[in-house]
C-alpha cells in the first residue's frame, strides 16, 4: 500500500462529494454547484464516477507504479467524459447568456489524479527522451481535446470563441516577451559571465548590481521603465520609429530582461568555475591557449548549470510575461487582468491556465535539456 | 562593506521620508506628473499602505513558515519517507507557476480583496521554505548527528537542540527567497482589490500619471532590497555562530 495513494484516494473521494460544475445565469454571476452524479442523466454519469473511483483505487498499490499510472488516465478520463456529457445537458433550456463551468470538486480531482501521475512517474524515473514522448503525447492529448470541440460548451471556450484573433495575438505576444527576452538576455549575460569569470573584480561589482535588480517588485520594475523608456522615445531621434514608448512591448521586454541576467550570469561563472583543476591542467599541459580551454573544456563541463540559469529565466519570464497586461504590453495577462476588471472568472482563466501550461512545459523542455547535457548522460551513454 | 555602513542607513531615511512625509518630495516629482495632476499620492496614507502590505507579506509568511518547516521536518523522519518523493515533485512543480497566476486563481475561489492575496502569499511562499528547509534537514552532518545520538538525546531532543539549530541558516534563506517573492506578489494583490503599496503604482498606471508609478515603485523598492539585506545579515551571523 502507498502513502500518498491512500492520501490521493482519500481526498479524491472526498472532492467527488463536492459540486463538480457550476451552472450560472451569465458570465459574471456566481453559479449553482452540481454534483458529480446529477450532471445529467444517472445512467451516463454513475460510469464516469465508477471510473474516477476506480483509478483513485488503482492508485493504491505502492509496488506497481505503471498501474498507478494507469488509474490516473482512467481517472482523467472519467473527469473528461462527465464534463463533456455534463456540459449540454446542463446548458438545455437554462438561457441564453448560461454559462457553464468546472467547479471547485473537478479541479480538486484533477489536481490529485495529476499528483498521482507525477508521483507514479517520479517512481518510474523516466529517462529524458521518454520524458519528452510524455510531454508531447500529453500536450497532443489536450489538443486533441480542444479541437475536437467536445468541450466547446465550457465557460472558457466560449470566452476563446469571443476572442479567437485576440488570443492568437496574446500567444504570439507572450512568447515574443518569455523567448525574446531569454534570448537577449543570453546575448549579454554569456560574455558578461565570461568575463566575470575571467575577471575576479568585476564580478564583486556586477553580482550584487544584478541581484539588488532582482529584489526590485515586478510591478514596481515594469512601472519605472515607463518613464525611462517613455524618456528615451522622446529623446532619441529614431527610437520611436523601433517601437521605443513608455507604454507597452518595450517597457516590459526591457524589464524582463533586467531580471533574467542575474541567473544568466550567475550559472555562467559557476558554471565555468565548475570545471575540475585536473582536467583544466590537463588542457594546459596539451598546450591548449585560454580560448580552447575555454570553448573545449570549460564551457561543454559548465553546459549543465549555465542551462539550469536559463530554465530558471525562461520560467520566470513566461510567469513574469503576465504583468505586461498591465502596462499595454500584451500576452495572457491582458485576459487575466480584463477578466480581473470584468469579475469575469473565466475569462481569468483564460489567462492563467494556458500560462501555468507554458511554464510548466518550458520546465520540463528545459530539464531534458539538462539533463542532456550533462556528461555522460543521454547522447554520451 | 565600506560602502554598505554609509548607504544602509541613508536609504532607510529616505524610506522613511518618503513614506512618512510624501510632501517633501513634491518638488523632485512634480517634472514626472501631467499638467495640472496631483503630484503625490493622497487618496490614502501612504503609511497604512505600507502597513497593510508588510502586514500581508508578515502573516502570509509566517503561516508559510510554520507549515513548510512542520511538513519538511515530517518528511524528513522515518515515517514521512514515502511522501519525500511526492513533495519534491510538488515543490518542483508548484514553483513553475507564476505567482501573478496563483493570484489571478485564488480570485474565482475566495473573492476579491486580502483573502486571495493572503492566500497566494502564502501557497507560493511555501514552497521555497519547504525545499530549503528539506536540504537543511537532510544534509546535516552524520558525525554531529551521531555525537547526538551517542550523548544520549532522544529524538525530540535532538531535533530541537541540534537538528533546527544547525538548519536554521538554511531555512532563512528559504524565508528571505520567500519574502522578497511575497512582496513583489503583494504589489500586485492591489489589482485584486488588496490594501498595498501596489495601489498608488496601479493608480499612476490608470491615469498615466508617471509621478505615482515612480513613488509607489521606490517605495516598495526600497522596502524589498532592505528587508532583502538585512536578512542577508541575519543569515550571516547565524553562519557565523553555528558554523564559527
Amino acid at each position: 500500500m502507498s502513502p500518498p495513494g491512500l492520501l490521493f484516494a482519500t481526498l479524491g473521494l472526498a472532492a467527488l462529494s463536492a459540486p463538480f460544475m457550476t451552472l450560472a445565469a451569465n458570465r459574471i454571476v456566481a453559479g449553482e454547484g452540481v454534483m458529480a452524479w446529477a450532471v445529467t442523466a444517472p445512467a451516463v454519469t454513475l460510469p464516469g464516477v465508477a471510473v474516477i473511483g476506480a483509478g483513485l483505487l488503482l492508485g493504491l498499490p505502492s509496488e506497481w507504479p505503471r498501474l498507478r499510472l494507469a488509474g490516473s488516465v482512467l481517472g482523467l478520463g472519467g473527469l473528461l467524459w462527465l464534463l463533456m456529457q455534463g456540459a449540454p445537458q446542463l446548458l438545455e433550456g437554462a438561457g441564453d447568456y448560461a454559462r457553464v463551468s468546472p467547479a471547485i470538486g473537478f479541479w480538486c480531482l484533477l489536481v490529485i489524479l495529476m499528483l498521482l501521475m507525477a508521483d507514479s512517474l517520479a517512481r518510474m524515473a523516466p529517462g529524458p527522451l521518454a520524458r519528452g514522448a510524455l510531454l508531447a503525447a500529453v500536450t497532443g492529448a489536450l489538443a486533441l481535446i480542444l479541437w475536437s470541440g467536445v468541450l466547446s460548451q465550457l465557460s472558457i471556450l466560449q470566452e476563446y470563441a469571443s476572442r479567437k484573433a485576440a488570443f492568437a495575438d496574446a500567444v504570439l505576444r507572450h512568447l515574443a516577451l518569455a523567448f525574446g527576452s531569454l534570448a537577449t538576455a543570453a546575448a549579454i549575460g554569456f560574455p558578461l559571465g565570461i568575463l566575470c569569470h575571467r575577471q575576479f573584480r568585476l564580478r564583486g561589482t556586477i553580482l550584487p548590481v544584478l541581484s539588488f535588480l532582482q529584489t526590485i517588485p515586478s510591478l514596481a520594475m515594469f512601472g519605472l521603465m515607463i518613464p525611462i523608456l517613455g524618456w528615451v522615445g522622446d529623446r532619441v531621434p529614431g527610437a520611436q520609429a523601433i517601437g521605443i514608448a513608455g507604454i507597452g512591448f518595450a517597457p516590459a521586454f526591457l524589464a524582463l530582461v533586467l531580471y533574467s541576467l542575474l541567473p544568466v550570469v550567475g550559472n555562467t561563472v559557476t558554471g565555468l568555475a565548475s570545471a575540475p583543476p585536473a582536467a583544466l591542467e590537463a588542457a594546459r599541459g596539451m598546450g591548449m591557449t585560454p580560448r580552447q580551454r575555454l570553448l573545449r573544456v570549460e564551457l561543454p563541463l559548465g553546459l549543465p548549470v549555465i542551462l539550469t540559469g536559463l530554465r530558471v529565466v525562461l520560467v520566470q519570464n513566461v510567469g513574469l510575461a503576465v504583468i505586461a497586461g498591465l502596462i499595454g504590453g500584451g500576452g495572457f495577462g491582458t485576459f487575466v487582468f480584463q477578466g480581473l476588471n470584468q469579475t469575469a472568472t473565466d475569462l481569468i482563466l483564460l489567462g492563467a491556465l494556458p500560462t501555468v501550461a507554458l511554464a510548466v512545459a518550458s520546465a520540463v523542455v528545459m530539464d531534458i535539456l539538462v539533463e542532456l547535457a550533462r556528461p555522460g548522460s543521454g547522447r554520451a551513454r | 562593506m565600506r560602502i554598505g555602513a554609509i548607504l544602509r542607513p541613508a536609504l532607510v531615511l529616505l524610506l522613511l521620508a518618503l513614506v512618512l512625509k510624501p510632501a517633501w518630495f513634491t518638488p523632485v516629482f512634480a517634472p514626472l506628473a501631467p499638467e495640472g495632476a496631483p503630484v503625490i499620492y493622497a487618496r490614502s496614507s501612504l503609511l497604512s499602505l505600507s502597513l497593510s502590505h508588510l502586514g500581508l507579506v508578515a502573516a502570509a509568511t509566517t503561516a508559510a513558515t510554520l507549515v513548510a518547516v512542520t511538513l519538511a521536518i515530517l518528511v524528513t523522519r522515518q515515517a514521512g519517507e514515502a511522501f519525500r518523493p511526492l513533495s519534491r515533485t510538488i515543490t518542483n512543480l508548484g514553483q513553475t507557476f507564476p505567482p501573478v497566476a496563483v493570484l489571478a486563481l485564488a480570485v474565482p475561489a475566495l473573492g476579491f480583496g486580502a483573502g486571495p492575496t493572503l492566500v497566494a502569499l502564502f501557497l507560493y511562499g511555501l514552497l521555497p521554505i519547504f525545499e530549503n528547509a528539506v536540504t537543511g534537514f537532510s544534509t546535516l552532518p552524520p558525525t554531529t548527528m551521531e555525537a547526538a545520538r551517542g550523548i544520549g538525546l532522544n529524538r525530540w531532543q535532538r531535533l530541537v537542540q541540534v537538528e533546527v539549530p544547525l538548519a536554521l541558516p538554511v531555512m532563512l534563506t528559504g524565508i528571505r527567497l520567500s519574502v522578497v517573492i511575497s512582496l513583489g506578489t503583494a504589489t500586485i494583490g492591489s489589482t485584486v482589490a488588496a490594501r498595498t503599496l501596489g495601489e498608488v503604482i496601479i493608480a499612476g498606471l490608470l491615469t498615466s500619471n508617471t509621478a505615482y508609478v515612480v513613488q509607489g515603485g521606490l517605495i516598495v523598492g526600497l522596502f524589498a532590497v532592505l528587508i532583502y539585506d538585512a536578512l542577508v545579515q541575519l543569515e550571516a551571523h547565524l553562519v557565523r555562530r553555528t558554523g564559527g
